[in-house]
Order: C-alpha cells, then structure tokens, then sequence
C-alpha cells in the first residue's frame, strides 16, 4: 500500500464494539422503525421489478417474436444485457478476492457489498439467454445430463462453454459470500434482541462460535476459494469474449475481445460499485467511517486505468480493420463512425473514454458527487459498447439483401429497465437484512490499526510472528 | 467434544470444562501457550477474527482442506475432461468440417470451469464435514458472558473436563494464573 496516503481506511475512534454495533445496527432496525427512505427505495424498485415479470409473462406467452429483433440481428438486447450485467458482477469478485491475495486492506470495508452485487448481477445476467431461448422451459438441454434422446451438448462451441462458465461463477460467488457472511452472522445472532431475527440468523450461522480450530479450517478454504476465483473471473468474461470471437462476423472474428472483454467488465463493475456505494454513503452517515474517500479514489483509479485498457481495445479494433484491409472489416469500421448506429458510437467513445479522463484529477477522484455522475456515465457507455458491438456489426453482414435496422421494442426495454429493478430490490434487501460490511474482517483491520499505531508505524507482515514471543503474564 | 451420553437424572448438570476470559488477543496467545505447554489437549481458543498465531500456539496442525480441494479440483478437471471426450469421440461423433473429433484445447475451458467448481464445492463440503457444521448447540453457548462477547469484542480459552490433565481446582487456578479476567465453569 502507498505510503504517502495517510487518509485511513477507517475514520479513527473506532473499537471492536463501535464496529459491531454500527454495522449491524442497519440489519437489526426494528421493522416498525425501517427509515422511510428505505421502504421508498424498495417500493420504487419493486415496481420496476414488477415490470420486468410483467413483460418476461407476456414473452413466454408469445414468444420471442414480441422483440425487434430479425435476421441477421438475432442477438440483441438479450445479448447486451447478458453481457452487461455479468461485467458488473466481475468488479465484486475482484475487489473480494484479488484485493484479497493483494493484502490490500482497504478492501474489507467494501468486499461484501461489492460480493452482494456480484451474486445479484449474475442472477441477472443468467435469466437472458434461457429468456432469449425459443423453448425457455428446455434449458436444461444446455447441461450434459443422461438423457432419452442420447444427445450430449456440442463442446466445441464457446456458448455451451458460457452455460459451465457461468453456473461456475454463479456457484462459486453465492458459495464465497455465504462462506464470509458466517461469522458475521454468528456476530448478528448474538445481538439480536428479537426472537426469531436470533432464530434466524442462528440458523444462518451454522453454530459458528469463534473458535480457533474453525477459523484454522475457514482461512485456509476462505484464501483458497479467493485463489480459484481470480482466474475463475478471467475465464467467464473471456468465455463471453470468445461467444462473440468463434464467429466470422465482421467487428467479431478477432482475437482482442477476450482480455478487451475482461477489462471492459471489471470498468463498468467498478463504476457500478460506485454507482450504488456513493448513494449509499450519502444516505447512511455511519457507513462513511466506513467507506471513506481513500476507497472512492482507489476504485476511481482502478477504473481510469481499466478505461485506458478498453481506449487501447478500442483502437486496436480500427488499427487492424485498415492493417489488414479487409473489405468487409473496413466496411463495418467505417459505418461504425458514420452509419445508422454512429451516435451510439461516438456516446460510447465519449462515456467510456472521454469522460474518465477526469479521473486524473485527484480532487475530482476525492468529489463523491461528480465520481458518481462518471461513473453513470460508464455505466451507459458500457451498455452502448455491447449495443454497438452486437447490433451494429450483425445488422450489415456480408450480403447487402440481407441487412436490417434492429430497433427495441417496448418489450425489449421493458425487460432491460425491469432487471434494474431486480437488481435493485435485492440489493435493497440485502442492506437492510444482512451486514452490508464485514463485521469480522473490520474487527481484524482495527486491531491491526491500533497495533502499528502502538509499535510507531511498524506494520505490516513482519510484526504477525512476533506476538507469540511476547513474555507470557507472570504467575 | 462428543462424549457417551449419561442419563439426564444421573447428572443433570454434568460440567463440560472451564471458560477463561482474555481482554486481548495477545494475553490468549499467551495463554493458549502455556496451556498446551501444561500438557493440555482438550482445549480450545476463541477469537472474533482469525489469528494465524493462535493456532500456532494451540499446535493446531494445518487444515487438510487444501487437499480436499486439491482433489475435488483433480476430479473436476479430469472428469470433465473424460466426459467430454467420451461424448465427443466415442458416444456422438459429430463430423464438423472434417475437424478431428478429439480436438482437446477445445475441451479446455469446461475442463478448467469444472475444476474451479469441483474444487470450491469440495472445499465448502470439507469444511462442513471437519468444523461440524450445521452445529446449532455448543456446551460454551450455555455462557451468557461468551454469547454477549465471544463473537464481538473477548477473547475465550475453554479447558475441557474430559481431558486427562483436568482438575477443577488445579485447572482454575491455573488458569487464574494466566490473567484471565474471569473463569467460569461451563455445563455440558
């Protein structure tokens, strides 16, 4: 960690029972005295969830023909949406497990949250493609599973390798974040007043008492599950990058996407993070001890610094058009920049690759109120840059007779606006159920505080042997 | 910590060991120490956050999770692999341009998903199986100091009476000793 960034990851005057009582005084509110902004909050995404079941209900009635798309865009909004929300869920995994192996500890105060996120955003994501399915009901066909008809899926395709990538995914984050949420709610258990919210929680617990011969089993599993999930996030968003590369599609068939895919993902993931933590912090005042600028400048530097990656990505797509000369490559680059979808384009550029470079500026990284403005502008530049990239590259293919305009339907957006409300209203539940912030892991970050505090600033890794050594009492 | 059951009217109020609470995490290390230096076994330590020390001082040997997971990762990827070329070359060959049909870098990413699934599930199953868990009753909850503090701001040491080196005065006074702030008896 640098040196020269006194601004701490706790604000100062905090102890093991402020850390317990603050963070988990949001999930034990008493219903009746739920803030009113909350139940706000909840109501409004609930609509919009309702949206979502409304419009997926008329969809399974008709079918798939209720959307704008045709041939050759047969993959649209489903697509993009797919595309989008599993990139949101990849800043969760990184910030809980990458940071993690990183030993970077300011991580703690928004690992879980970021994780919640995570699981909420592939829930999201994984409804579209069984949604896009003409038979949605015969998903299971995707999985390799004995069956009457002795087919098997085809494994050579990179879309029966996304169904694996991203029930992996799936799998592992839900499993990761229970696995930290234990003992917190152990914590949660022990101060619950209520009956059943001790019930409950208990439940939940496991009968997690602390010990020393549980925490030696969980940390090893806790680290090594930290270790599978690292690559495990490259490889689904590379996978996803691979659905678009396997095809001879021109503004497809390249062999970028996969890393441009990944740093894509892990851009927008960031910027949602920020997107929801900022109003979050805003509303909740004793999170900001918590959540301090030093974390909203760290993810805003993570994402310039992705945002320049996916600047390359972009430039490298136009270079090799015109390098290799390819007329339908250079064809599709030039309707890019001036055909029926250029404003799209040039959005995009301007949300994902101008507007971050305000990033550079420390006091904008430090300004809660603009960061959030950027980061909802990455946020929409991202959703554009998989709307340009699917629907402008399939609506000209190669033979002019079979092109065709894509334009959403009511139907297509309703869907799109109703997983926001999905999303949202789990994360609503999730805030005010659950410790949104690792009552645990901050517990161990303020005893290490306090410590380098007592030896001078010597901190970090050396000073962990020296506690056994310290005399034993007198007796 | 599973012992034969007794009659309920036999012993009603059987003693499962002693509870001694620790101010710091430093003064339990400490503790945990001597205790296993003393010759104790059945003991355990509790802290509200991981300390790699004390498991150190207790002579905790290192968890066989990373080996559980190491072989659910190996039966993952080997069984994927496996499946897929079963499926591919042997029981529905697919003739796609001509191209081999054990064409393995394909078979390359599944191989490496179901690996890390595999891997994770056997690592949470394995910590299920050797923490005991779900384990909704432990004789410590039975302390009403350790289920206001034991998850949130104390450290515990609990001596059990089953082990071989257990006296309920010589342990209590031993543990006194130690600098506890207070030792209470805990009923099974």
């Amino acid at each position: 960690m640098e040196i020269t960034d006194r601004t701490p990851i706790v604000e100062p005057g905090h102890s093991y029972g402020s850390v317990n009582r603050e963070i988990s005084a949001i999930p034990l509110t008493p219903v009746r005295r739920t803030p009113l902004g909350w139940i706000l909050g909840f109501f409004v995404s609930f609509l919009v969830m309702l949206l979502f079941l409304y419009a997926v209900t008329i969809l399974f009635v008709y079918g798939v023909g209720i959307w704008g798309i045709n041939i050759p865009v047969g993959w649209a909004f489903a697509i993009i949406n797919f595309v989008w929300w599993i990139g949101i869920g990849h800043a969760g995994t990184l910030i809980s497990a990458i940071l993690l192996l990183m030993r970077q500890e300011w991580r703690t105060s928004i690992n879980r949250f970021a994780e919640a996120m995570t699981l909420f955003a592939v829930a999201n994501a994984a409804l579209f493609p069984i949604l896009h399915l003409g038979r949605p009901w015969l998903f299971f066909y995707l999985m390799p599973y004995p069956n009457s008809m002795h087919l098997w899926p085809q494994f050579r395709s990179p879309l029966v390798w996304d169904v694996f990538a991203i029930t992996t995914y799936m799998t592992v984050s839900a499993l990761f974040w229970y696995m930290g949420l234990v003992p917190d709610l152990a914590t949660m258990r022990d101060r619950a007043t209520n009956k059943w919210a001790k019930r409950i929680y208990g439940i939940m617990g496991l009968g997690w008492r602390n010990s020393v011969r549980h925490w030696n089993h969980y940390q090893s599993v806790y680290w090594l599950m930290a270790a599978l999930a690292t690559p495990l996030v490259l490889s689904v968003h590379s996978i996803v990058g691979m659905d678009f590369a396997y095809g001879v599609i021109p503004g497809w068939h390249s062999t970028i996407f996969p890393p441009y895919f990944v740093a894509g993902a892990v851009f927008s993931g960031f910027a949602m993070v920020l997107t929801l933590m900022i109003p979050l912090r805003a509303f909740i005042p004793s999170l900001r001890d918590f959540v301090t600028k030093r974390h909203l400048e760290n993810m805003a530097k993570v994402m310039l610094a992705m945002g320049l990656i996916v600047a390359y990505g972009y430039m490298t797509e136009i270079f090799n058009a015109f390098y290799i000369g390819d007329a339908y490559d250079v064809f599709m680059t030039l309707d890019r920049f001036g055909g029926f979808y250029a404003p799209a384009y040039w959005l995009l550029i301007l949300c994902n690759i101008l507007i971050p470079q305000l990033l550079w500026f420390k006091a904008i990284r430090r300004n809660p109120l603009i960061l959030f403005f950027i980061s909802l502008a990455i946020n929409v530049g991202m959703w554009l840059e998989r709307f340009v990239i699917i629907v402008q590259s399939l609506s000209k293919d190669f033979l002019p007779s079979s092109w065709h305009i894509y334009l959403p339907t009511i139907w297509d957006i309703m869907t799109f606006i109703g997983t926001i409300g999905l999303f949202l209203t789990l994360i609503f539940l999730f805030v005010r159920l659950l410790p949104a912030i690792s009552i645990f892991e901050m517990r161990e970050l303020i005893h290490h505080d306090s410590h380098a505090g007592e030896h001078g600033g010597q901190h970090k890794g050396s000073d962990q042997d020296s506690h056994a050594s310290e005399g034993t009492p007198a007796d | 910590m599973r012992r034969a059951q007794k009659p309920i009217e036999q012993d009603a109020r059987e003693l499962y060991g002693l509870l001694a609470k620790f101010n710091t995490q430093d003064e339990l290390i400490a503790a945990s120490d001597r205790t296993y230096q003393e010759g104790y076994r059945k003991f355990d330590a509790y802290s509200p956050y991981p300390v790699a020390d004390l498991a150190r001082s207790m002579h905790l040997k290192s968890s066989p999770l990373p080996f559980v997971m190491l072989a659910g990762g190996i039966m993952g990827g080997v069984g994927g692999f496996l499946m897929m070329t079963y499926a591919s070359v042997i029981d529905y060959p697919l003739n796609i341009g001509g191209r081999p049909l054990f064409s393995w870098p394909t078979y390359i990413p599944i191989t490496f998903e179901l690996t890390v699934l595999l891997s994770a599930l056997a690592g949470i199953l394995g910590l299920f199986f050797f923490a005991r868990f779900p384990q909704p009753y432990h004789p410590v909850f039975n302390s009403e100091d350790f289920n206001e503090h034991g998850s949130q701001d104390a450290f515990y040491l609990s001596i059990e009476a089953g082990d071989p080196q257990f006296d309920l005065e010589r342990t209590r006074s031993f543990l006194e000793n130690l600098g506890s702030a207070q030792v209470s008896e805990i009923e099974a």
